[in-house]
């Protein structure tokens, strides 16, 4: 199958396997970097002038919720990866609590036809811990790794039974699988809405302590400790959660970590006024997280940034606070948010960034992803770093809307994404 | 100043030039409901709509009497024999009521932030008359309205508010009016009942009615709500009324003027004795009077703004 040449000229090429970062082409053919550095003299069917503008893998992000089977009136595969390609995304892990929840090899082989029939991007399978997600019976987690599944969770929930977390962990570890921990104790949660503390008092609703986050992040790491198991604590959302990521990585226990976009960009703050897109689980903390959020990833505590992209209908969120989904989208907006929070204030290096938002979720996940060596596959994303663009409501190319940066002013356009050596996506 | 907003949600925005506006406008309604003829026609071919989700007698009463004063007519919704049971959002009941050309919708909801919705999606003023456990606006002008009238001040006053903070819309729309307009506010509760952070507000915090009592010019004396208590853990009954409740011994220790307020309904023998409820410190029945001045200048004032952005906009 003879693909394309695409030849990218003259931008600055942040290679986060090797600490690349120079300017220089890049040649692209059969779906490979076939080339790097100068290109002059090769011929391609396809140049992009790409001076000025950075060129990067494209992200790979380890939790996004897209929805299908089940619920396709907020997100179908084919849908949520157009919005992907859009936000410089060409890899993505989807999340397992569909309907049918991914627990079974008959349910990877449905949800895989459905990829295979209609994904724009790789859509990588996670299954389930527990059946249904109850919390109540293992998965066949040996027989769910047989199929393709490249981690397990039971994300949305967190498996309270500590006994058969345990087994969990003891089955991932035989058979080698990842397990990515929904860490939340929902006894100490409740039905609260919004972070507990002097926002969820002045607005009257209850309210979801940190504590309910980091208990369950040391008791999950604990049993990584004693397991032995590779475990990836999902969303963390609060400085204690990551001194006892800090601690355990010191002490070589196999744990990574994800936050999303809006912990490291907003507070509670941002609720107040009552607008369901500032409501999430766990939920918008307070300055001082978002602080130590913005460290933990400097400092590499946190290995990978996700967007934990939740569509939800208008009708699930255009309701009463306490009532409304939890949950934002984040797929077209988490690249820039990042640029614009960490990149540009100097928070993080743009090889920083690439590695939290490609190298390091492709290492943690396994793939041969998140590098622009000779050889690897051609998955980039070529971005404006400069230009400004504001998030509107009506151009979101998600089903759903349901945004907490809506009408926010980010700096970094993706211009283009390279998906498979070919452009799937430009401006 | 012109008043300009569409909506009364909350006291936590109000500036202190706002406030001073409403009661300056109450105080002249209350001239008119002791005049013969109570009524004017300020508001006179508007309808105000009562959209209450949740029970109440005293505030809905105290709206509907505020709005025929002003000469507009008034409809009364009750949630439980409305199409909210049939499953319809409050978002389109509140459309379906502006669409009959409703102009003023004051609204009760158990969900904090209810008010605060339906204002986003309504060109109709709205008003809030308590959401969860956010914010009680009119309840607490009144209660700021009459100790104003009683002791002539805000500014310098010690106030304390007595019983279950962490519950109370009317704790929550008291602490914000009293402290941005100068009082020192005092809240007394099991520590249980004091909600986090809220030290914040610039009040303090203590579990000792004694100390609560002891320097206060006035209290403001909360509703148990035993009916929120999901958890089994609040105080029984008895053991609040020993420990928290007003008694006319506890307030031998207080000075001997102090003010006694509370929103109603009482719950005699639990928060307060019968003796303090009736006794010549409370001003009780005062405060429900004076409801009617303040929601009269509340609708006043919403209707004047949205009038003045149609004028401008013509």
């Amino acid at each position: 199958m003879a693909k394309k040449r695409i030849l990218i000229k003259g931008g600055r090429i942040i290679d986060p396997d090797g600490d690349f970062d120079q300017i220089g082409d890049i040649l692209i053919e059969d779906g490979l970097i076939s080339h790097r550095g100068d290109a002059q003299g090769s011929s391609a069917d396809t140049v992009i002038e790409a001076k000025g503008k950075i060129v990067m893998p494209a992200m790979v992000d380890m939790h996004v919720h897209l929805r299908e089977p089940g619920r396709e009136d907020k997100e179908t595969i084919a849908s949520g990866t157009t919005a992907a390609l859009r936000g410089g995304v060409t890899s993505v892990l989807a999340m397992p609590n569909t309907n049918p929840a991914i627990d079974s090899p008959e349910h990877i082989e449905l949800l895989s036809q459905i990829i295979k029939k209609t994904a724009h991007i790789e859509v990588l399978i996670c299954g389930t811990i527990t059946k249904k997600r109850e919390g109540l019976e293992l998965s066949d987690i040996t027989a769910l790794k047989k199929k393709g599944a490249l981690a397990i969770t039971d994300d949305g929930s967190s498996v309270d039974d500590l006994e058969l977390m345990r087994k969990a962990f003891q089955e991932a570890k035989k058979c080698g699988l990842l397990v990515i921990c929904h860490s939340e104790d929902k006894k100490l949660s409740g039905d609260g809405a919004v972070n507990l503390g002097f926002t969820s008092t002045r607005l009257g609703l209850k309210g979801i302590s940190k504590e309910s986050e980091y208990k369950r992040v040391a008791r999950d790491v604990e049993l990584a400790k004693e397991t032995g198991a590779r475990i990836h604590i999902a969303h963390v959302s609060c400085k204690e959660s990551i001194e006892i990521i800090a601690r355990a990585k010191q002490q070589k226990i196999a744990v990574s970590a994800e936050t999303a976009p809006h912990y490291f960009t907003l507070c509670d703050q941002a609720v107040l006024g009552f607008d369901t897109n500032m409501k999430m689980n766990p939920p918008l903390r307070g300055k001082e997280d978002l602080e130590a959020i913005k460290e933990g990833l400097r400092q590499g505590i946190i290995d990978a940034i996700a967007s934990d992209h939740a569509p939800h209908a208008s009708s699930e969120k255009d309701i009463e606070f306490d009532r409304a989904a939890f949950g934002v989208i984040g797929l077209e907006t988490e690249l820039a948010v990042a640029i614009t929070e960490l990149v540009e204030p100097g928070i993080l290096s743009w090889l920083q960034l690439a590695k939290a938002v490609s190298y390091n979720p492709a290492k943690i996940l396994g793939i041969d992803k998140g590098k622009l060596s000779v050889g690897s596959p051609a998955e980039i994303v070529v971005i404006s770093p400069d230009q400004e663009w504001v998030v509107r409501k009506e151009a979101f190319l998600s089903k759903s809307k349901n945004s907490c940066f809506l009408e926010k002013k980010l700096k970094g356009q993706v211009i283009y994404t390279i998906h498979q050596g070919q452009v799937k996506w430009s401006l | 100043m012109r008043w300009k907003r569409k909506d009364l949600l909350d006291l936590e925005s109000l500036s202190l030039q706002e406030l001073e506006y409403i009661l300056t406008t109450a105080a002249s309604f209350k001239e008119v409901t002791g005049r013969q003829i109570k009524k004017v026609p300020a508001l006179r071919g508007k309808t105000v709509v009562n959209l209450f989700y949740e029970p109440s007698t005293r505030t809905r009463v105290s709206f509907e009497v505020a709005a025929k004063r002003l000469s507009a007519d008034v409809i009364n919704i009750a949630a439980e024999v409305s199409s909210v049971k049939k499953g319809e959002t409050l978002i389109d009941t509140g459309k379906n009521i502006e669409a009959l050309k409703a102009d003023i919708i004051v609204v009760r909801h158990s969900a904090s932030g209810a008010a605060a919705m339906l204002a986003r999606h309504l060109k109709a003023n709205v008003i809030n008359a308590g959401d969860g456990w956010h914010e009680h606006p009119t309840q607490a002008l009144l209660d700021i309205f009459t100790l104003r009238e009683k002791l002539g001040r805000i500014e310098g006053l010690k106030v304390s508010i007595i019983g279950d903070i962490a519950h109370s819309r009317v704790a929550r729309s008291n602490i914000w009016g009293l402290t941005k307009m100068g009082a020192k506010v005092t809240l007394c509760a099991p520590l249980m009942l004091i909600p986090p952070g809220i030290e914040e507000t610039g009040v303090k915090v203590t579990d000792d009615l004694d100390q609560a009592l002891s320097e206060a010019d006035a209290i403001n004396v909360l509703r148990m709500q035993f009916e929120r208590d999901e958890a089994g853990a609040f105080p029984k009954a008895w053991e609040y009324f020993k420990t928290f409740g007003i008694t006319e011994e506890r307030l031998q220790k207080a000075k001997k003027d102090i003010v006694v307020m509370h929103p109603g309904p009482i719950n005699r023998g639990i928060e307060m004795s019968s003796e303090v409820a009736d006794g010549v410190n409370s001003v009780i029945l005062e405060q429900v009077t004076n409801g009617i001045a303040v929601r009269m200048a509340v609708l006043f004032l919403v209707a004047q703004a949205k009038n003045g952005k149609k004028a401008n906009s013509n």
